[in-house]
C-alpha cells in the first residue's frame, strides 16, 4: 500500500481529479462552476498521459547521432496533450462564451433558477 | 494505394473556412457564395476519391510523408468513402436551405465548412488520437452552430450539449490511453495487431474499450446518454438541425464502428462475449426507450429527436451483432436515416415558416393546405418506419436478417417491436396532417397570414424541392442497396476479418 502511494501517486491524482471534476459538474447549479469542473476533469486525462510516459532514470528524447543513449521518456504522450490542452483552451472559451449569452438574456448563470425562468416563459 | 488527393478532403473546407471570413470582409454576400463554391467541389473530390476507393479498394495516404504507425495516415476504404460523400453532398444540400432560412453571417458559414472538415476528417482518418482531434473540431463547430438562433434557449441547450459532447469526447481520449499504454500505438490498422498480442482479456485492453464506446454512445446518442440531444435539435435554428440530426451523430456512430472493427476487430468480440452482449442490450434498451419517448412527446422537432435515439440503437444492434447481413444493414440504415431525418427537419423547419405550426397537434390539416409538402413528409416517415420499398425498410431488414442468423431472436423481436413503436408515433402525425380539421394555425396559413416569407402562402420551391428530394433519394436507395452491396462486399471482408 505505501508502496503504491509512494510510486505511484500521480494515478492517485488522476483519480483524485478526475473524481472531482465529475462531482462538480454534476453538484454545482453554476455554469461557471461547472466549466471549471469541466476543467479539471480533462486535468485528470492530462495527467494520466503524462504519468503514462514516465520512466525510471529517463532522459529528454534527444537521440545523439549514431543512436543509443536511452532509455528515453516516451515523448509521444506530451505531444498529444499539447494538441489536448489546446482543444481544452478552445472549448472552455466557447463554453464561457456561451454562458456570456445566457447571463444576457436571463441575467442568471444558475442552473435552478434558470429552469424557473425558463418554464416561465 | 497511396493517393495524394486524400488530405485534401479535409484541408478544403478548413480552407474554405478561411476563405469565408476573408469573402466576408469584402460582401456581404460573400460567404454562401464561397462556402458553395467550396462544398461542390468537396462534393467532387468526395465522389472521385469515393468512387475510386469503392472500385480500385483501400486508398491511404501518410500525411507529411512520415511513415506509418509514426505518423498519421489517412485511410479511404469502401465504408468511409460512402460516409465521406454521404457528408459532402447532404452539407452541400442543406446549404439550400440554410442560405434561405440564413441565420446568416460570417461566422455561421465559418462554422459550417469547420463542421464539415470534422465529420470529414473522423471518417477518413486512420489514428485514434486523430480522430479525437477532428471529434472535438465537428463538436465545437455543433455548439457554436446550435447556438447561431441568437435566442437564449439555443445557448442554454448548446451549453449543456458542450458539457456533455466534451465529457464523452474526454471519456473517448481515456480510452485512447489506456490503448496507448497497452500497446504504444495510435494507428489504427497497427493496434488491431498490437491489441491482439496484448492479449484482449487484459484489464487495459476492456478498460479502453468500454471508454470508448461510453464516450461514442454519448456523441450518437443512445439512451441513457441522449439528454443533451432533444434540446439540441430542438433549440438550433431549422438548417441547422437538419444538418445536425443528419450528421453528426451519423458520423459519431460510424466512427464507433470503425474503432470496434478495424481496432478491435470481431476477434475481441468472440473473446469478450460479455462486451457484445452488453453492447447489443444497450443499443435494445436504446431502441424501445427512444421511441416510447418519442410518442409521448407534443413538439414535432423533439419527436423526431427521439427518433433518432431509437434509430441510433437500431444501428449498433447492427454492428455490435456483427454477421455480415447485420453490418450491412447497420451501413444502409446509418445512410438511410441521414437522409429521411435531415428531409423530415427541412420539412418541420418549412412548416413552421409557413404556419408557424411546431407541435403534432398544430400539424392538423397541414396536408390539405400544402399536399406535395404533407404528401412527401409521410412518405419519408414511412420510410422510417420501414415499408417496403424504402431505404428505412432495406436497413432494418438486414439487421433482423443478420439477428436471426445468429441466433439472437430476441433482437429481432425489439426490432419488430421498434417498427410498431416508430409507427406508432408517424401515425399520429400522418393522422393530424391527412385527416384531422385544419389547425387554427393552419387555417391562418390559408387565409394568406403566412407573412413571415413576405406574405407567400405557397412553400418556397426548392424547400419543397429539397423534401421531395429526399422523399425521393429514401425510396430509390431501397432499390440500390443490393448495388451497394456488391460495391461494399470488399469493405465488409476486411472489417469482418
Amino acid at each position: 500500500m505505501i508502496e503504491l502511494i509512494t510510486t505511484k501517486y500521480t494515478y492517485l491524482v488522476v483519480v483524485a481529479l478526475l473524481a472531482i471534476g465529475a462531482y462538480v459538474m454534476i453538484e454545482s447549479d453554476n455554469f461557471v462552476k461547472k466549466i471549471i469542473g469541466l476543467n479539471v476533469f480533462q486535468t485528470g486525462i492530462f495527467v494520466f498521459f503524462i504519468s503514462a510516459a514516465f520512466r525510471t532514470g529517463g532522459k529528454s528524447p534527444v537521440v545523439q547521432s549514431g543512436g543509443g543513449g536511452g532509455p528515453f521518456v516516451s515523448p509521444l504522450p506530451h505531444v498529444l496533450i499539447l494538441t489536448a490542452i489546446v482543444v481544452g483552451v478552445s472549448l472552455t472559451a466557447v463554453a464561457l462564451g456561451l454562458v456570456v449569452r445566457i447571463y444576457e438574456s436571463y441575467g442568471t448563470v444558475n442552473e435552478d433558477t434558470l429552469e424557473e425562468v425558463l418554464a416561465n416563459d | 494505394m497511396t493517393d495524394a488527393l486524400v488530405p485534401l478532403l479535409v484541408a478544403m473546407p478548413l480552407l474554405g473556412a478561411l476563405f469565408v471570413v476573408a469573402a466576408g470582409l469584402v460582401s456581404e454576400r460573400g460567404p454562401p457564395a464561397v462556402t458553395a463554391l467550396v462544398l461542390v467541389a468537396q462534393t467532387g473530390l468526395a465522389g472521385w476519391i469515393g468512387s475510386r476507393a469503392l472500385l480500385t479498394g483501400e486508398l491511404s495516404n501518410e500525411v507529411g510523408g512520415f511513415v506509418a504507425p509514426y505518423g498519421i495516415e489517412l485511410v479511404v476504404d469502401g465504408l468511409s468513402a460512402v460516409v465521406v460523400v454521404l457528408v459532402a453532398v447532404v452539407s452541400l444540400v442543406v446549404l439550400v436551405y440554410a442560405a434561405s432560412d440564413d441565420p446568416g453571417g460570417t461566422a455561421f458559414y465559418t462554422e459550417y465548412l469547420l463542421l464539415v472538415t470534422g465529420l470529414t476528417g473522423m471518417s477518413v482518418t486512420g489514428d485514434v488520437f486523430n480522430l479525437y482531434v477532428f471529434l472535438e473540431i465537428s463538436g465545437l463547430a455543433t455548439y457554436a452552430l446550435v447556438a447561431s438562433a441568437g435566442t437564449g434557449r439555443s445557448a442554454v441547450s448548446a451549453l449543456k450539449y458542450l458539457l456533455f459532447g466534451t465529457v464523452a469526447a474526454s471519456l473517448y481520449l481515456l480510452g485512447v490511453g489506456y490503448a496507448l499504454v497497452a500497446t504504444g500505438t495510435l494507428n489504427m490498422a497497427d493496434l488491431a495487431t498490437e491489441l491482439a498480442a496484448v492479449g484482449y482479456d487484459s484489464p487495459l485492453v476492456l478498460a479502453s474499450f468500454g471508454f470508448i464506446v461510453v464516450g461514442l454512445a454519448t456523441k450518437t446518442a443512445l439512451f441513457p446518454l441522449h439528454t443533451w440531444q432533444p434540446d439540441a435539435y430542438n433549440d438550433s435554428p431549422d438548417s441547422v438541425s437538419a444538418l445536425i440530426s443528419a450528421l453528426v451523430s451519423t458520423v459519431a456512430a460510424y466512427a464507433l464502428l470503425r474503432i470496434v472493427y478495424t481496432v478491435y476487430t470481431p476477434a475481441f468480440f468472440e473473446a469478450v462475449p460479455v462486451a457484445r452482449d452488453a453492447l447489443v442490450l444497450f443499443a435494445c434498451v436504446s431502441i424501445v426507450v427512444g421511441s416510447v419517448l418519442a410518442i409521448a412527446q407534443s413538439e414535432v422537432k423533439r419527436m423526431l429527436a427521439y427518433s433518432s435515439v431509437s434509430q441510433y440503437g437500431l444501428v449498433v444492434v447492427g454492428l455490435a451483432i456483427g454477421t455480415r447481413a447485420a453490418l450491412f444493414g447497420a451501413i444502409v440504415h446509418l445512410v438511410g436515416h441521414a437522409i429521411m431525418k435531415g428531409g423530415l427537419f427541412v420539412a418541420a423547419g418549412t412548416v413552421d415558416d409557413l404556419t408557424g405550426a411546431t407541435t403534432v397537434e398544430g400539424y392538423a390539416g397541414l396536408a390539405d393546405r400544402f399536399p406535395v409538402l404533407g404528401g412527401a413528409s409521410a412518405v419519408l416517415m414511412l420510410a422510417m418506419v420501414g415499408v417496403p420499398p424504402a431505404v428505412g425498410f432495406a436497413g432494418k431488414w438486414y439487421i433482423a436478417l443478420g439477428a436471426v442468423r445468429a441466433g439472437v431472436w430476441p433482437v429481432a423481436v425489439v426490432i419488430f417491436a421498434s417498427t410498431l413503436l416508430t409507427l406508432a408515433y408517424f401515425a399520429i402525425l400522418v393522422e393530424r396532417m391527412f385527416v384531422a380539421p385544419a389547425s387554427p394555425s393552419v387555417r391562418a396559413a390559408t387565409d394568406g397570414g403566412a407573412d413571415r416569407l413576405g406574405g407567400a402562402a405557397t412553400a418556397p420551391r426548392r424547400l419543397l424541392a429539397l423534401v421531395v428530394g429526399a422523399a425521393v433519394v429514401a425510396v430509390v436507395l431501397g432499390f440500390a442497396v443490393t448495388g451497394l452491396e456488391t460495391a461494399l462486399e470488399p469493405t465488409l471482408d476486411t472489417l469482418l476479418s
